[in-house]
Parts: C-alpha cells; sequence; structure tokens
C-alpha cells in the first residue's frame, strides 16, 4: 500500500456526534427558534414565583373583565385573576405533563415495540393486540377511564396521558423493526456475533430514530392538549390552579365578550406545540447522517 | 478438514406444505482452500451459507462440523462467539449492508471489540490496518465517514475488511461481486485471493458467475434445487463436464470468439420447489432424460475422485435415491 497509509500518521480527531448534531441544528433556523423559545420556556417554569407579578389565584371580582393594560398585562379573567400570572404559574404544569406523559409513553412503547416487531410470533401477537384494544377506544375516553380508576390529580393525569400514547410508539417502533430487522445490515451485525439485545439497541433503533422524534414532539403537542381537555372535565387540574387548558376550557363562555380570556391562554399552548414541532423537525434532520451534511 | 458439512438439509414449512431449500448436502472445506458454490437463483445456495452460520428461520438437520465439532449442538452464546471470529461472511449487497447511521469506524471497531481483547485505542489501529489492507486510500480519513459517503466497492471492501477483522478461518463469501462493475469485481476477487493466502483461510464462494469460479476456486460443487449434481476440481468442471446440467451452464457462457446469431440457453425453468417433478429434479430440462430419470432421483457418485448425480453415469439401476 502507499506510504500515506502509514499507520505512524496522526489520526484526525473526528467532530464528536454530539457537535456535529449541534452544528446542523444550528444551521436550521426555524429549529434554532423553536429552541429559543423552549428553552425560554423552561427558564419561566423554573424561575415562575419570581417572574409572576401577582398570586395567581388571588381573585378580586372588582377588577374582573379587565382589558390588557398597563397593571395587567393580559387583563383579568372572570374572577378577577391576572391572566399573566396565571399563564406564568401554567407553565410548568403543561411543560412537565408534556415532557412527562411522552417520555413515559416513548419508552414503554418503544420497549414493547422492539419485542414485538423484533421476535414476532406470538409474543407479537399478545402485545399488539393488546395495544389495539388500548387503540380501539377513542384516547379521551380511555384516559378518563385511567383517571376514574387512579383518581383526580395532575400527576394522575400525566400517568394516564402517557398511558394512551403508548400504542402509539409501539406501532411506530415494531412497523419500522420489521421493515429494518431483514435488511443485510441487521443480518450483517448478527453475523459477526452481536446478541438480540445489542441488534435491537444499536442496530436497529436508530433508524427508527428519525419517525419517532417526530412523532415524540407532536405528541407533547397532543399531550399539553390532553391535559387540557381532562382540565376542562374537571378531571385533570383541580381549581383554582392555574394550568392552560383548563383556563381556555373556563374562558370559553366569553369568547364574544372578553377575547383576551381565551387567546393569551391560547396562544401560550400554540406556541408551545409550535415550538416542540420545529424542534422535531429540526431535530430529525439533524440526527440523520444522510441529510446532516448537506 | 476444517469444516465438513454432512447431509445438510434445511426445510422450510408454508402454507403448501414443507420446502427443501437444501436437500442432503455434503461437502467440505479445507484450510486455504477456495470452494465455489454454484448455481441458479434459489438453488440453495445462500440458505445453504445461512444454515452453517446458523441463521436460517427454518428447520435444519445434518451434521455442521467445524474443526470436528458440531456447530449446531451449540449454545446461542457460543454461537455468537464463532461468529466473526472463526467463522465471517460477506454479503451481496455492498450498499444496503453497511449500517447508515453509524459511521465506518464504529462498525469496524464494534466487531474487532466484540472478538479480541483489545483497547479502543488498540481496535481503532487494527480497523485502519484492515482499511489499508482492503486497499482503501486515506483510511485514517475515511473511517470517520459514513456508508452513505462511499461507493458500492468501497463499502464491499469495508464489509470485507470486517470480516476479516478477526482472522477468521472460514469465510463464506455469498456473491461478493455481483453487486459490483466489472473492474472493482476483479479487485475484490484479487483481494479474496491474497487474503486466502495470507491468512491460510477456507473460502466459501458463493456465486453464480462461472467466469469468477474458473480464475479463483480450487473446487466447485453445482447446486440445482437445493442438491448438489456435481462435485469436482475446477479444472476437471470446465475442462470436462459430467453432468448435462454443467454442460448446459458452460455452454451458457457467451464467448467472445464464438459467431453465434442466439446464445445458448438451458430450455424450460427451474421448478418450483414446493411442485418437484418425479425423479430427478432436471428431469424436465435434460437432453438425455431417460425413463428412469423421471421416477427415480439418482445417487451422488464418485467417479475418479469427483461426484455426479446422472444416470448416465450409472452401471447398475439401483444406485437411487
Amino acid at each position: 500500500m502507499s506510504e500515506q497509509n502509514g499507520q505512524e500518521q496522526v489520526l484526525e480527531k473526528p467532530e464528536s456526534q454530539l457537535k456535529e448534531i449541534w452544528y446542523s441544528l444550528c444551521r436550521n433556523k426555524g429549529a434554532l427558534i423553536a429552541l429559543g423559545i423552549i428553552v425560554f420556556l423552561i427558564f419561566v417554569a423554573i424561575f415562575r414565583d419570581f417572574l409572576m407579578p401577582y398570586d395567581p389565584n388571588y381573585s378580586d371580582m372588582g377588577k374582573a373583565f379587565q382589558r390588557p393594560n398597563s397593571e395587567h398585562w393580559f387583563g383579568t379573567d372572570q374572577l378577577g385573576r391576572d391572566i399573566f400570572s396565571r399563564i406564568i404559574y401554567g407553565t410548568r404544569i403543561s411543560l412537565s405533563v408534556g415532557l412527562i406523559a411522552v417520555t413515559f409513553a416513548l419508552t414503554v412503547g418503544t420497549v414493547l415495540g422492539s419485542i414485538a416487531g423484533y421476535f414476532g410470533g406470538k409474543v407479537d401477537t399478545v402485545i399488539m393486540r393488546c395495544m389495539d384494544m388500548m387503540l380501539a377506544v377513542p384516547s379521551i375516553l380511555l384516559a378518563i377511564t385511567f383517571m376514574a380508576a387512579l383518581g383526580k390529580g395532575i400527576d394522575k393525569a400525566i400517568i394516564a396521558i402517557g398511558l394512551v400514547s403508548i400504542p402509539e410508539y409501539a406501532r411506530i417502533v415494531r412497523g419500522s423493526i420489521l421493515s429494518i430487522k431483514e435488511s443485510d445490515y441487521v443480518q450483517a451485525a448478527k453475523v459477526i456475533g452481536n446478541n438480540d439485545m445489542t441488534i435491537i439497541f444499536k442496530h436497529i433503533l436508530p433508524n427508527v430514530l428519525s419517525s419517532l422524534i417526530v412523532r415524540a414532539t407532536l405528541g407533547i403537542s397532543t399531550a399539553v392538549l390532553d391535559t387540557a381537555a381532562l382540565g376542562f372535565l374537571g378531571l385533570g387540574v383541580q381549581p383554582p390552579i392555574a394550568e392552560w387548558g383548563d383556563m381556555l376550557g373556563r374562558a370559553r363562555g366569553f369568547i364574544f365578550s372578553a377575547p383576551y380570556t381565551l387567546i393569551f391562554p391560547g396562544m401560550a399552548i400554540s406556541l408551545t406545540v409550535l415550538a416542540f414541532n420545529m424542534l422535531g423537525d429540526g431535530l430529525r434532520d439533524a440526527l440523520d447522517p444522510k441529510s446532516r451534511n448537506k | 478438514m476444517m469444516l465438513e458439512v454432512k447431509n445438510l438439509t434445511t426445510e422450510f414449512k408454508q402454507k403448501k406444505g414443507t420446502v427443501r431449500a437444501v436437500n442432503n448436502v455434503s461437502f467440505s472445506v479445507a484450510p486455504g482452500e477456495i470452494l465455489a458454490i454454484v448455481g441458479e437463483s434459489g438453488s440453495g445456495k445462500s440458505v445453504t451459507s445461512l444454515s452453517i452460520m446458523g441463521l436460517t428461520p427454518g428447520k435444519v438437520s445434518g451434521e455442521i462440523l467445524f474443526h470436528g465439532e458440531d456447530l449446531r449442538k451449540k449454545s446461542v452464546k457460543e454461537m455468537q462467539d464463532i461468529r466473526g471470529d472463526k467463522i465471517s461472511m460477506i454479503f451481496q449487497e455492498p450498499m444496503t449492508s453497511l449500517n447508515p447511521v453509524h459511521r465506518i469506524k464504529d462498525q469496524l471497531c464494534e466487531t474487532i471489540i466484540r472478538h479480541m481483547d483489545l483497547s479502543k485505542e488498540d481496535a481503532l489501529k487494527r480497523a485502519i490496518e484492515m482499511l489499508t489492507l482492503v486497499g482503501i486510500p486515506s483510511p485514517e480519513k475515511r473511517i470517520n465517514d459514513y456508508p452513505h459517503q462511499m461507493s458500492g466497492g468501497m463499502r464491499q471492501r469495508v464489509m470485507i475488511a470486517m470480516a476479516l477483522s478477526c482472522h477468521p478461518e472460514l469465510l463464506i463469501a455469498d456473491e461478493p461481486t455481483t453487486a459490483l462493475d466489472v473492474t472493482i469485481q476483479a479487485q475484490i476477487m484479487e483481494l479474496i485471493y491474497q487474503l486466502r493466502e495470507k491468512l491460510n483461510m477456507g473460502v466459501i464462494l458463493i456465486t453464480h458467475d462461472l467466469g469468477v469460479v474458473a480464475e479463483s476456486a480450487d473446487r466447485v460443487i453445482v447446486m440445482y434445487c437445493g442438491r448438489v449434481l456435481e462435485e469436482a476440481s475446477v479444472v476437471d468442471l470446465f475442462a470436462n463436464p459430467k453432468h448435462p446440467y454443467t454442460k448446459g451452464l458452460l455452454a451458457s457462457i457467451p464467448r467472445i470468439d464464438d459467431q453465434q446469431e442466439r446464445l445458448y440457453m438451458i430450455r424450460g425453468m427451474v421448478p418450483n420447489l414446493a411442485d418437484m417433478p418425479a425423479g430427478c429434479s432436471f428431469s424436465d430440462r435434460c437432453d438425455f432424460c431417460m425413463d428412469k430419470c423421471r421416477q427415480k432421483m439418482p445417487k451422488l457418485k464418485e467417479v475418479d475422485g469427483r461426484a455426479v448425480r446422472c444416470f448416465l453415469y450409472h452401471d447398475e439401476e439401483e444406485e437411487t435415491e
């Protein structure tokens, strides 16, 4: 072989994978903005107690339905509570519901889907028929059923929302694994002597990641909206605790007389959902080595 | 003998019934020997190799002796230790045989760390050594590439580097050159040829390219519908093919010095494995077919150090299977 291939040559240190993903993400403006919004939301969630100008639960009936003004930036609601403070207070609840419920569903769904897809046969049938049974019932109805069994409260709402979204992840992972496990590189991984777990986690799952990431970020949005729906039905957050969906639900009667009571919590939800979706899109591109270098 | 396969039969259960993809196949490979298995698509070549690796979903029976130990009796864990270390395999599709989400480096080092007791740095050194061996220019740069940044020929070289990184005693090359263009084909075959000299490894070369066989193999097995029809040294086979099927195959190779209007072809189609003709599986397409060919399957008969499964070379009628 030629001299340039000599072993003495110093090894070029490649960019670490994380760095490369980060650079690629930085090139995507939308994703960067989304990341900024999410960092901001997390900041608000952590330091909410220092940021709220008023007690979110302090009701002053004399000040009900004030339009946005210098004193109350987002106005006040039907009970005279400061909407700005309530939205800040609700950030932590909505974010944690979204992140925890999705993480839970993602983990359980991925494991179940991987086992079903990779091993096939009876295991597959048992797992996937259970998933089908869960999918057969409308998710909000199922969540209500879980809530009925678990009791009221935000922590239980998180569990219920997480549980009902497991089947979606399980299905996505199983479907992808079914096609990937037949691929030559998985066969090649077996040929070099890997065991099943290494093959699933190291060789198959990274290939499923892009579709999972997209689904998970969409899932965060769904989880936020589901919490809102549960709150609206009086099952999630208990009044007077401020939660975006609950605020929206309770203000819905005033949509024409005092639209700002709905617009601001609605905007908060939309902004969060949008940010997560945009970040998901960016992440999908950044995680795929093929589109990363373009 | 390093590898001895005795009466290997692999069956697949299907709705229509059981299909025998590999039927009573026996052969052996010595260290440093290249054994070619040739045959049409669906003749059971690839299933044979996967059966040796213990990776076929079908039901395998018979003996696969590797250094006298039956691979079929090994536990899952023991087989995982043998795969990639003692026995390696190259696939026919270099474009899809590497995982798109991992760097070449990680895929190469994975095998090395899995089977050899090496640190990460030493494994990386060894990976670069292997890439140099298979002739990839500036390997210390290319090792950081992802598979999609490489051409087909390069990927096949990486696959070969991966397969050889632990100095296997036996390499199963399942159509290693089919997806590559002719110049790369020649390079890859030359590489396998050199490496078996250097490392004294046995090679099972699975192919349907008789040109490749003529150039590189020591012995040849001709398979048809899961059975061995003929086995001979490469010189004997090309100089004096015995089985009508082998003759047909050799006659089908177009020659550059021949002025032919039409190319020769073996008439008919390969029968469906689920619906085999009675008697010899080649009887429907054979120019020398006799009555008994349609009733009985001839035995693989040894003549002058080679073997052929055809009634044309049988003295007595009794030699059937």
